[in-house]
């Protein structure tokens, strides 16, 4: 009989095999490849990525990965970021940390985002992980700086705390001065988010001063340009750099103390903040421009002109991300300088208004995607659009991997032709063969998923606003996408049935939201009933879906698929549909 | 449940076989409608599902390339441009009803209306992140520096940066675009965007349409509600905290004035917010 191959190695040597590979995916796929590789794999895993928390249970995870050192949990839709996601909706993180508490005092690394995180959480994180290392909180909320005080005073081994885009009633300082003066593991630290409230320059320069293996270090809008210097002198060994509030008076001797400490700065790779940019103070930061692979300028309120000089000189910039001031004049500049750019973002100033305040058109993404051959991932808004723009660009960049466009207003048409934009995106999917992540705006008709579902073969996320003619449109997505793992739409005439006739498709992908479309709560019901391995939300502030005629549409519906049923933390205006109708009285009652 | 209203885009619908699914969303959709329907007569509902159906794919006119943009949100007379006027009853059905998911501002509609100064109330739209739009507020007010003595018939207000025009919407130092807004008798809170509304009446409306919509049954007249908010003869009273922490009634002072003071606004039941203030 042939000996397998399995078990020709001992499994030490396996498991050393297994610590080179990394990813997630990766991991997964070691474990299906027989059944010891499986067990070995398991106890092996130091890394644990769920990338919705309700799709698991905290015990299931130990249970399975009993010897993980870091935990990666994503809680909310992504539409949350917008508002469309009512507070109290979930995401907490409580009971995965209670979980984790006893059953891993080893634990390192905690990685949340768009989570609730009480500062009873953190202070169970610091009382519970002796070892505890990185805390990332992104998007998060519902912590105090209680809870930051008690991470600070406890964690002696703590080398990241990042608050990245946390929003918290009044953030404040004061925690910083809780870190021990024998502390001295900081390598990276965010807190761009706090708030202006007891701000305390000294304990930060002291903590900066005595933490000689900072890397990271991003400030708040609170900290003045005049206090910059002296922080940067503390630390010239900084990578990435995010300043505060980029404003002082004009004097020649903030400015040459300013210049000498940037000067200092040999390693500084990604700068951040400026926030209120005078321009007069920007060629201070000239002599770090060069080595800059990463810059976000997305608050600097500069006008073209100052961005252009200001990014010619950083020819090697890789990553940009600014506001539309910088106009198509600017992009133009940025297409000849930047050769190595690979990531754009460009925001919106005034993102309300109805008349255009700055020269930004299609032209400036069109300009860029022939300049840049590595340009990859872009996020752009504007106010208009035409399909040869965006064939031109698809044409020119068949690399990206991520394309998200804008149209400040809904349904906006081709501006050229007045017909829709189908056209253009449809170029972008042929061509853009590696496309991962697409965001749709515009005029657009049920064509333009005909083209999605045709091509877009490798597209894991997809985002619908406005767009569409109805059920067609969602069943070529559902059918076409074999790699979608996320769909979010919204405001669009998509009812029952692509949804109905496409249920199992649901299961092979993370999550569906919509909201503002035409599904109706008979068909949620349906869906819920037939499926019970997804959870189906019907999140309506309206008041019970089985107040009104089943045939209503519900306002906001979230799907997702899910190993441990529904979950018992929901608030009082979702309904997760029941797969068993003679449960459906029982979960009701539960919910009053 | 037969008001009598007869959806338009009858038949097709640009996945076929609609009927039935029309005839659904015409009972659902009735049902809300039918206490509307005679009380107020300007107030039109534009038919959100119809749009699966007929109504925008196979009647493309001009008007249809913002129609779905402007379907599903509640239309008032004096926005109703009268190309969609008869687009709808052309159809064939006397009015249309709805379901509205979210509602755009009146005047932005209307592309050709002139007048530039309206923003958009989507809900979440354009998809940027509070911060960020704080954050844009924020510094503009701060690099206009106390420039009080500026014309105060705006609300969106240009001026010279840098020799460069920019727009911004007045609001003061230190205040965030995003407030909260509680109601009386709701656990949930709400966040609206000021800086997405330039008058009292607008924002009343998102806050009507916020809290008033949820109340648990569907048969409470919104019509009864809507709009009161702001002259008092309704069950509610809109307040706010201003920044120094006292409660006021909401829309005693010019707008901008509220806008740059206000911490937070609360919607308070009427017998219990005496004392506030006078009531129109």
């Amino acid at each position: 009989m042939h000996k397998k191959m399995a078990f020709s190695f001992p499994d030490e040597v396996l498991e050393h095999v297994f610590s080179f590979i990394q990813s997630d995916k990766d991991r997964n796929s070691v474990s299906m490849v027989c059944k010891s590789w499986y067990e070995i794999e398991r106890y092996c895993r130091r890394k644990v990525f769920v990338g919705n928390c309700y799709a698991v249970s905290p015990r299931m995870v130990i249970r399975r990965f009993p010897e993980f050192r870091s935990i990666e949990l994503k809680g909310k839709p992504h539409f949350a970021d917008f508002n469309l996601v009512p507070d109290g909706w979930g995401g907490y993180v409580f009971p995965w940390i209670a979980e984790m508490a006893g059953a891993l005092p080893w634990l390192e690394e905690i990685k949340l985002k768009r989570m609730v995180v009480t500062d009873e959480s953190l202070e169970l994180i610091a009382k519970s992980f002796k070892n505890f290392k990185v805390l990332v909180l992104s998007s998060c909320e519902g912590f105090s700086t209680d809870g930051l005080a008690a991470i600070a005073a406890t964690c002696k081994n703590l080398k990241e705390l990042d608050l990245r885009d946390c929003e918290g009633d009044d953030l404040g300082w004061h925690w910083l001065s809780y870190f021990p003066d024998t502390y001295t593991s900081l390598v990276s630290l965010n807190i761009s988010c706090l708030g202006s409230d007891e701000v305390s320059f000294s304990a930060l320069e002291r903590l900066v001063g005595r933490c000689t293996n900072l890397r990271t270090l991003r400030l708040n809008r609170a900290v003045p340009l005049d206090k910059i210097a002296n922080i940067l002198r503390h630390a010239p060994q900084l990578v990435e750099f995010g300043t505060g509030s980029y404003t002082a008076d004009l004097r020649p001797d903030i400015y040459s103390d300013l210049a000498g400490a940037f000067s200092s700065c040999k390693e500084l790779k990604s700068l951040s903040g400026f926030w209120d940019v005078v321009p007069a103070y920007l060629p201070a930061i000239y002599p770090v421009c060069s080595k800059l692979t990463s810059l976000n300028l997305s608050y600097a309120t500069l006008q073209s002109s100052d961005l252009i000089k200001l990014v010619s000189h950083c020819p090697n910039l890789q990553r940009l991300l600014v506001l539309d001031y910088i106009e198509d004049s600017g992009l133009e500049a940025l297409a000849s300088i930047c050769n190595d750019l690979q990531e754009l973002r460009v925001f919106p100033s005034d993102p309300f208004g109805v008349e255009p305040n700055v020269s930004l058109t299609e032209q400036g993404l069109v300009a860029v995607s022939s300049g840049c051959p590595k340009l990859q991932s872009v996020l752009y808004f504007c106010r208009q659009m035409s399909n040869e723009a965006l064939v031109t660009i698809a044409k020119n960049r068949p690399n990206f991997t991520r394309f998200r466009l804008c149209i400040i207003e809904p349904t906006t048409a081709d501006y050229l032709t007045l017909e829709p934009l189908d056209v253009g995106f449809g170029a972008i999917v042929q061509y853009c063969k590696d496309l991962q992540r697409l965001s749709l705006s515009g005029l657009l008709t049920d064509r333009v998923f005909e083209y999605i579902g045709t091509y877009a073969k490798k597209l894991e996320m997809l985002s619908i606003a406005f767009a569409g003619d109805g059920d067609l449109g969602l069943h070529h997505v559902l059918s076409g996408c074999e790699s979608l793992r996320k769909l979010e739409i919204r405001d669009c005439p998509f009812g029952d049935k692509a949804l109905l006739a496409n249920a199992e498709k649901l299961e092979t992908m993370r999550s569906l939201w919509m909201s503002s479309c035409a599904v109706s709560f008979g068909a949620c019901k349906l869906l819920g009933q037939k499926m019970p391995r997804l959870n189906v939300e019907v999140i309506d502030e309206r008041g019970p879906p089985d107040s009104r005629p089943e045939s209503c549409p519900v306002d906001k519906l979230y799907i997702y698929r899910t190993l441990v049923g529904p979950r018992f933390d929901m608030p009082p205006f979702v309904w997760t549909m029941e797969d068993d109708p003679s449960l459906q009285q029982l979960s009701r009652a539960n919910l009053m | 449940m037969e008001g009598g209203l007869v959806l338009l885009g009858g038949g097709g619908g640009g996945n076929g076989g609609s009927s039935s699914g029309v005839s659904t969303n015409e009972s659902a959709v009735l049902s809300k409608v039918e206490v509307v329907s005679e009380a107020e007569s300007e107030l039109e509902l534009g038919l959100g599902l119809s749009l699966g159906g007929g109504g925008c794919s196979t009647g493309k006119t001009k008007a249809s390339n913002s129609s779905w943009g402007e379907c599903g949100r509640i239309l008032t007379a004096k926005d109703f441009p009268s190309s969609v006027v008869s687009q709808r009853t052309n159809n064939g059905g006397p009015s249309s009803v709805a379901v509205s998911g979210t509602k755009r501002s009146a005047e932005s509609v209307s592309h050709d209306s002139g007048s530039p100064t309206a923003v958009s109330q989507v809900v979440g739209w354009p998809p940027i992140r509070a911060y960020r739009v704080n954050s844009l507020v924020n510094q503009a007010k701060a690099q206009r520096g106390d420039e009080e003595d500026k014309p105060k018939d705006d609300l969106k207000k240009k001026h010279n940066y840098n020799g460069k025009q920019i727009s911004s919407t007045v609001n003061e130092k230190g205040h965030l675009g995003f407030v909260k807004v509680n109601m009386d008798g709701i656990p949930i809170g709400r966040k609206v965007n000021l800086n997405s509304h330039s008058s009292y009446e607008s924002l009343a409306q998102e806050l009507e349409d916020m809290f008033l919509r949820s109340a648990n049954s569907v048969e409470k007249e919104p019509s009864t509600m809507a709009s009161k908010l702001l002259d008092g003869s309704s069950e509610f009273v809109l307040t706010y905290e201003d920044k120094e922490g006292d409660w006021m009634l909401v829309g005693d002072v010019p707008w901008r004035m509220f806008v740059s003071s206000v911490r937070r606004l609360r919607i308070m039941r009427t017998s219990e917010a005496n004392g506030l203030g006078m009531y129109k």
